[in-house]
């Protein structure tokens, strides 16, 4: 088993999505309120996952940029539910040593008012190990 | 003591691959009974058959078993070899050892030993076996046609063009079906009316067809060749025989806001009205939910205005009983409601249509008379949106239809065309997963939407469209240039999922006819018996069996009736042999049996019966009747005292067979 078959096989698991269900209609997509922002956007991730190639995915600031807000999955007619593989993804790479994307350290600069307390949270949870 | 034989076959190497025939025979040989045993390459070949008619004349065999592929294959096949050689049909037995054994085992030794046990319980049976003599029913000579769209109509014509009088059931007011809702048809492109009115006609003249709009069939007894059907016939408070469909009433009725459902309530129509122009019958109705006379007693100008006085608001609904030979469930489909896919809109702006309002949207004798224009503000749309696939081919009931539609990518490509023919200034997007155009001079007229008529064709899907002020803001995935784009359209066109009729599934109830999970008629066999429902005397015509367009829609329907034809032109039924009987002699007369029945065959006699001590006394026991009973063997399952028995099936010889699995 090569090291990208392992890759997928942990993003496959820790999703709980099956790629193969994707008939490529694209509406994953033409919903994504981030799509502009995202280099990958969400049918390349399902794709990409089902063909193993991973790596560009892991290395892409496309992670980042999901808003986990879920419309790809309400929408997708197959339910292949493709935020829940960015996830994965995204998991994949802060479980990395050294893969934290949020240091505790960093919060106060980044404290402002507006801000919900909530949303650190949710930040904390997402990026960082 | 019976003389069995039995005959092992090869199948080629789909049962000797798993089985060791050679072994299987040799073990049989020394069954009880079994005087012969041998194998065979295909024991269905003439060669095979041959093999043992030879076998029963020169061992003189009382019953024989063939170990082959399942008795819905071969059974009839044998039983003919067997009456050749003059046995009785019912002396033979099946051990399936393909289905139920080589096709489900790998390993030799497994799959020989098992069909060794096949075959010894099967001639366990054969030891018990009677001959039986199959009864006769007559046939009534009239065939049902349940739905008056195309499919109906068509299976109609043909039905009394063999000279088969042919009765055809129609809920709405007026035959025709989803078919006089069509402006034009692909890929011809003919007016649908034009093709579809004739054929009205033709059925309305036909001195053999009869047509029974506005009614239902609420239930159905009997069997194939003697079905007895109740029909209601809805009260249409205007008499059938007198009006003369001169329209008057329909000008006249002061009560105009009625949404019209011919024009998928794009427009009203009155309380009481006519479909369309060439209905038929071309006879008013009134709608009873919309009617002041009829539910506050006060008004009662249809009436005055109807010169031939064919208006009666005292008509109640006719129920009528009526006998046929078979039925043809023509039921057809509906497009499913566009509720769930509120990502596009349809409940939040006028301008989101569904294909099919888009039909009545074009059509001359639609709510615009033909005038292509926006249902919200009336004026003509420049760019048009069509979106494919709307609750087709989805994963799980939650989300839409699991199945491809199958003419959505048609009619889209002919509504696409038609704009761009009438309308050059208008720019039309097509948002498609997969173009699928299969069929005769179909993929050649989508190509000219996009070469002749430059229709634009993105891959992709359509996320959401956003009401904004004038227009309508579509989002959505051109997937070939990785690229999401925003359209400002002035009106999107849904090609809404089709499904089954909301009456089939009831309906299939009542004729005991299999459905699948999508409520589509099953057919009796997907390949070979296309047209033919699983229940005998039940056939099956047009979309109700499965998306269909109207091409295929009418070739089935001919089909069916062929089938219908086929079998009223008998004048017996061979009926099954296999029925229930019951030992009068144990039956304590508890009506368990009769209450079971779902054919109706038992009923209950009082008889005389001599008692040990000379005496007489009058019981009352069950009788079958043996040309109604189908041989499901609900009662003898049912029969507390054990009195049921059915024949060919009888409680020793399943017992028997249960012991010598076990053995």
């Amino acid at each position: 088993m090569t090291h990208s078959d392992r890759l997928k096989e942990q993003i496959l698991r820790t999703s709980g999505v099956n790629p193969l269900k994707c008939m490529r209609c694209g509406k994953c997509s033409a919903t994504c309120p981030s799509y502009d922002e995202m280099e990958y956007h969400p049918h390349q991730f399902v794709y990409m996952v089902e063909t193993g190639d991973i790596e560009p995915l892991m290395k892409s600031e496309s992670l980042y940029k999901c808003l986990t807000c879920f419309a790809c999955v309400d929408r997708c007619p197959r339910s292949v539910e493709p935020a829940k593989l960015v996830e994965a993804v995204r998991l994949a790479v802060i479980r990395e040593k050294g893969g934290n994307r949020l240091h505790t350290d960093d919060i106060p600069a980044k404290l402002d008012d507006d801000m919900p307390q909530q949303a650190l949270v949710s930040a904390l949870r997402k990026y960082s190990k | 003591m019976q003389r069995i034989g039995v005959f092992v076959c090869w199948c080629g190497t789909n049962i000797a691959g798993t089985v060791d025939v050679k072994r299987v025979a040799d073990a049989l040989r020394n069954e009880p009974g079994v005087v012969f045993s041998a194998e065979y390459q295909y024991m269905c070949s003439q060669a095979g058959q041959d093999m043992i008619k030879n076998a029963i004349r020169e061992h003189n065999l009382t019953g024989f078993v063939v170990c082959s592929c399942s008795p819905r294959m071969h059974e009839a096949t044998f039983r003919k070899t067997a009456e050749a050689a003059g046995l009785n049909p019912y002396m033979v037995e099946i051990a399936n050892i393909r289905e139920q054994c080589s096709w489900v085992h790998k390993d030799m030794e497994i799959g020989t030993e098992k069909a060794i046990v096949l075959g010894r319980t099967a001639i366990a049976k054969v030891n018990l076996n009677a001959p039986l003599t199959p009864g006769e029913s007559p046939v009534t000579k009239r065939a049902l046609v349940i739905g008056g769209g195309i499919a109906g109509i068509q299976t109609a014509l043909d039905i009394a063009d063999a000279g088969f009088p042919v009765d055809i059931v129609e809920t709405k007011p007026t035959i025709g079906g989803k078919m006089a809702q069509i402006d034009k048809t692909f890929p011809t492109l003919d007016c649908a009316a034009c093709i579809l009115t004739p054929k009205m006609v033709d059925a309305a003249q036909n001195d053999k067809i009869r047509i029974l709009s506005y009614s239902e069939v609420t239930d159905v007894r009997g069997f194939v060749g003697n079905f007895s059907v109740t029909i209601k016939r809805k009260a249409r408070y205007v008499n059938e025989e007198i009006c003369t469909g001169c329209g008057l009433c329909t000008e006249k009725c002061p009560q105009k806001k009625v949404p019209n459902e011919f024009n998928l309530g794009m427009d009203t129509r009155r309380a009481i009205y006519i479909p369309f122009a060439q209905a038929i019958p071309k006879v008013a109705t009134i709608d009873a939910d919309y009617c002041t006379m009829l539910k506050t007693g006060k008004c009662g100008v249809c009436a005055k205005v109807c010169t031939a006085g064919a208006i009666d608001y005292t008509q109640k609904d006719l129920i009528m009983e009526e006998k046929y030979g078979a039925i043809v469930a023509a039921t057809g489909f509906n497009p499913i409601s566009m509720e769930p896919f509120d990502e596009f809109a349809y409940s939040q702006s006028k301008d989101v249509i569904t294909s099919l309002e888009l039909e009545r949207l074009m059509n001359a004798a639609g709510p615009t008379s033909g005038q292509f224009v926006r249902p919200s503000d009336g004026k003509h749309p420049h760019k048009i949106v069509f979106v494919q696939c709307v609750g087709s081919r989805c994963a799980g009931a939650s989300k839409g239809k699991e199945y491809c539609s199958k003419i959505c990518c048609m009619y889209t490509a002919k509504h696409a065309m038609l704009i761009r023919d009438k309308y050059p200034d208008t720019e039309v997007y097509v948002f498609y997963i997969d173009v699928r155009t299969p069929g005769k001079n179909f993929d050649e007229f989508y190509r000219r939407a996009v070469e002749e008529y430059g229709v634009h064709y993105i891959k992709g899907m359509v996320g959401k469209v956003t009401p904004t002020g004038d227009t309508l803001r579509v989002q959505a995935s051109d997937l070939l240039a990785n690229k999401q784009i925003l359209i400002d359209a002035d009106l999107v066109v849904l090609a809404a999922a089709i499904e089954p009729d909301k009456s089939a599934r009831p309906l299939a109830t009542m004729l005991t006819a299999s459905m699948d999970t999508n409520d589509f008629f099953t057919e009796a066999h997907p390949k070979l018996r296309p047209v033919e429902s699983p229940t005998a005397g039940v056939f099956l015509s047009g979309a109700c069996q499965g998306p269909k367009d109207i091409p295929e829609t009418v070739s089935q329907a001919s089909a069916a009736a062929a089938k219908v034809i086929g079998l009223l032109v008998k004048d017996k039924l061979v009926c099954n042999a296999c029925v229930a009987s019951s030992d009068e002699a144990m039956c304590n007369g508890c009506s368990t049996c009769e209450r079971v029945c779902p054919y109706g065959a038992i009923t209950y006699a009082d008889k005389e019966f001599r008692m040990p001590d000379r005496t007489t006394r009058i019981r009352r026991v069950a009788q079958v009747n043996q040309a109604v009973c189908q041989g499901c063997g609900a009662c003898t399952v049912a029969c507390p005292s054990g009195a049921m028995d059915l024949r060919g099936f009888s409680n020793k010889q399943i017992m028997a067979e249960v012991d010598a699995v076990c053995k």
